[in-house]
């Protein structure tokens, strides 16, 4: 603290502390709703503490999922379809990364550069600007309604393989060098020095990656038409699709709670981690 | 920058790269050039017909009042989250770096929406926002405003506007605390020493330094404002009421995939594309400067 103006301060927390509330108000309006009964929530204003209805409503949406009007998938099938795909991505997304990076930077070979530069394009080319023949190419290949069509075309990654090469071109030259002349070839030298030096960018990034996964929405909404494939945030939107009659807030609530938890949680527990790897891709 | 050791092999590097380069290849190259070939192209309802028409598509796009009108919500919508966004987690990030020994707290207290996913964080807008129920709502009828989201195109756009610049308040204020951070604190106290007070340091040494800072951030919310807004527009009011949120990426999604206007949803497709280049290269360059300093 460069002087003490204890009124300044005290204003800075006031301020800080309302912005956290003004953050923080959706959730807890939604972790309220997700615990009262139908009717509750219908009330207006809803009530504002916590109703009796948590356990039912959870076990509910988990097992049958929401309604009785909107025929959807239990969310707890959600939730796994939603992991699977968040599992794919990051953990293709970093592989397919590594190895891309390994070969740009300790290869030299034709087309190196090109390679380079379309991999760097498709940072300009995401699924939106580019949705019907995406979706016309997975339909081709029968992609549609299944693991891979939700996950493969997602995995290509410019951010990751930057970020590998970035580091890559850090690890000083003399460990390849005894490498190589402790006669190990080059896939020895990625699986004995390459990765577990870069370990610390994997774990960061992969928080990264799990979390975009799990929040995808445009295409696993084009790709999925069968609710046993849907995921959980398309669930949600499934669910209020009904109209205004039809939706049952607290259930749908109480989806959107466990929507968020998974890698609302993740970040929390590994904060440090995650801001690294936040930082990082971005450089 | 280049490795001075390096791997002798024919095959090895094509083998490593080939998964990347087949990704990349058939789901993002393959439909770009469709999407650049087919934007010249007329076709008929049922798709039986087809006819070269050079630009036609974009010209009638662009003579389109329906476009246009997409056009002006989308810099409307953009304009106010990049703007508002960036003022609200400056003043968190300065206000959180002021108080040092809390800051740590309130970073854990505004970091997790980050991990909200943009579709749900605005179904529980839509819930807060809802004219019958939503809490919101019902508050801001209290002060004497018929709120209704679902008639009124203003407070949807109202609506839409407050979910984006939540889900990406966290974001901003990483990078801002971040940046606020790493200004020498030497700088701060020979002005303090000088006489200057909190506001004038803010004003003449602290803003300026963080302008790399501030310009990244300025980009990366045009290009979110721009791109990936989309779950948050279809979840919570689908472009409507009337057009009142339709922008350019909900347009070409409405149109391809709703209205079947192919040729249309093609162009807008390659409009948004050359727009989004544009920013993509004015956001490198600038790393490329900061790479520099």
């Amino acid at each position: 603290m460069i002087e003490n103006r204890p009124i300044l301060t005290f204003f800075s927390h006031l301020i800080l502390v309302i912005g956290v509330a003004l953050v923080a108000l959706p959730v807890y309006v939604t972790f309220v709703a997700s615990s009262l009964a139908v009717d509750e929530v219908l009330q207006s204003p809803m009530p504002m503490l916590p109703g009796s209805h948590l356990i039912e409503n959870y076990t509910k949406v988990l097992s049958q999922g929401a309604s009785t009007n909107v025929t959807t998938a239990p969310v707890g099938h959600m939730m796994f379809n939603s992991l699977v795909s968040a599992l794919v991505i990051a953990i293709g997304k970093i592989t397919i990364s590594l190895l891309s990076a390994f070969a740009i930077v300790y290869f030299r070979f034709r087309f190196r550069t090109l390679a380079f530069w379309m991999i760097f394009v498709t940072l300009m080319l995401p699924v939106e600007v580019r949705i019907l023949p995406t979706f016309k190419v997975v339909s081709d290949l029968h992609m549609l309604d299944t693991y891979a069509g939700l996950t493969v075309p997602l995995i290509a990654s410019a951010t990751a393989t930057f970020l590998f090469r970035q580091f890559f071109l850090t690890i000083p030259d003399e460990l390849a060098e005894a490498a190589r002349i402790d006669g190990a070839g080059p896939m020895r030298f990625f699986w004995d020095v390459v990765v577990p030096l870069s370990r610390p960018s994997i774990a960061a990034l992969f928080l990264i990656l799990f979390i975009f996964g799990w929040n995808q929405y445009l295409w696993p909404l084009l790709v999925t038409t069968d609710e046993s494939m849907y995921t959980t945030v398309i669930g949600i939107k499934r669910m209020i699709a009904g109209g205004e009659a039809a939706t049952e807030w607290n259930l749908v609530m109480a989806t959107a709670m466990l929507a968020m938890l998974p890698p609302a949680l993740l970040v929390l527990l590994t904060q440090k981690w995650f801001v690294k790897g936040l930082v990082d891709t971005e450089k | 920058m280049e490795k001075r050791a390096r791997f002798e092999s024919r095959w090895l590097p094509y083998a490593l790269i080939a998964p990347q380069m087949a990704i990349t290849l058939v789901f993002f190259f393959l439909p770009a050039a469709q999407c650049l070939y087919q934007s010249l192209l007329v076709q008929d309802a049922f798709g039986n017909a087809t006819q070269f028409v050079w630009f036609e598509n974009f010209q009638d796009l662009f003579r389109n009042d329906e476009y246009l009108a997409s056009f002006r919500v989308t810099a409307v919508f953009s304009f106010l989250v990049a703007i508002l966004g960036l003022s609200i987690s400056l003043l968190l990030a300065v206000l959180a770096d002021r108080v040092i020994r809390s800051a740590t707290i309130y970073k854990t207290l505004l970091i997790w929406p980050y991990a909200v996913a943009p579709a749900v964080a605005a179904v529980l807008w839509l819930f807060l926002f809802n004219p019958t129920l939503g809490i919101v709502a019902h508050w801001l009828k209290g002060f004497g405003i018929p709120w209704d989201p679902l008639l009124n195109g203003t407070h949807a756009l109202v609506m839409v506007v407050v979910a984006a610049i939540w889900k990406q308040i966290s974001y901003n204020f990483l990078f801002f605390l971040a940046g606020l951070q790493s200004i020498p604190k030497s700088l701060i106290e020979a002005a303090a020493i000088d006489g200057a007070g909190p506001v004038k340091r803010f004003v003449t040494i602290v803003f300026p330094l963080l302008s790399p800072t501030t310009f990244f951030l300025l980009v990366v919310n045009i290009i979110y404002a721009f791109i990936e807004t989309f779950a948050i527009i279809d979840a919570a009011t689908g472009g409507g009421p009337g057009q009142a949120t339709q922008i350019l990426v909900y347009k070409v999604y409405a149109d391809g995939f709703k209205g079947l206007d192919l040729g249309s949803s093609y162009a807008q497709s390659v409009v948004l594309m050359v727009i989004l280049i544009t920013l993509t290269v004015v956001q490198f360059r600038y790393v490329e400067r900061k790479v520099q300093y």
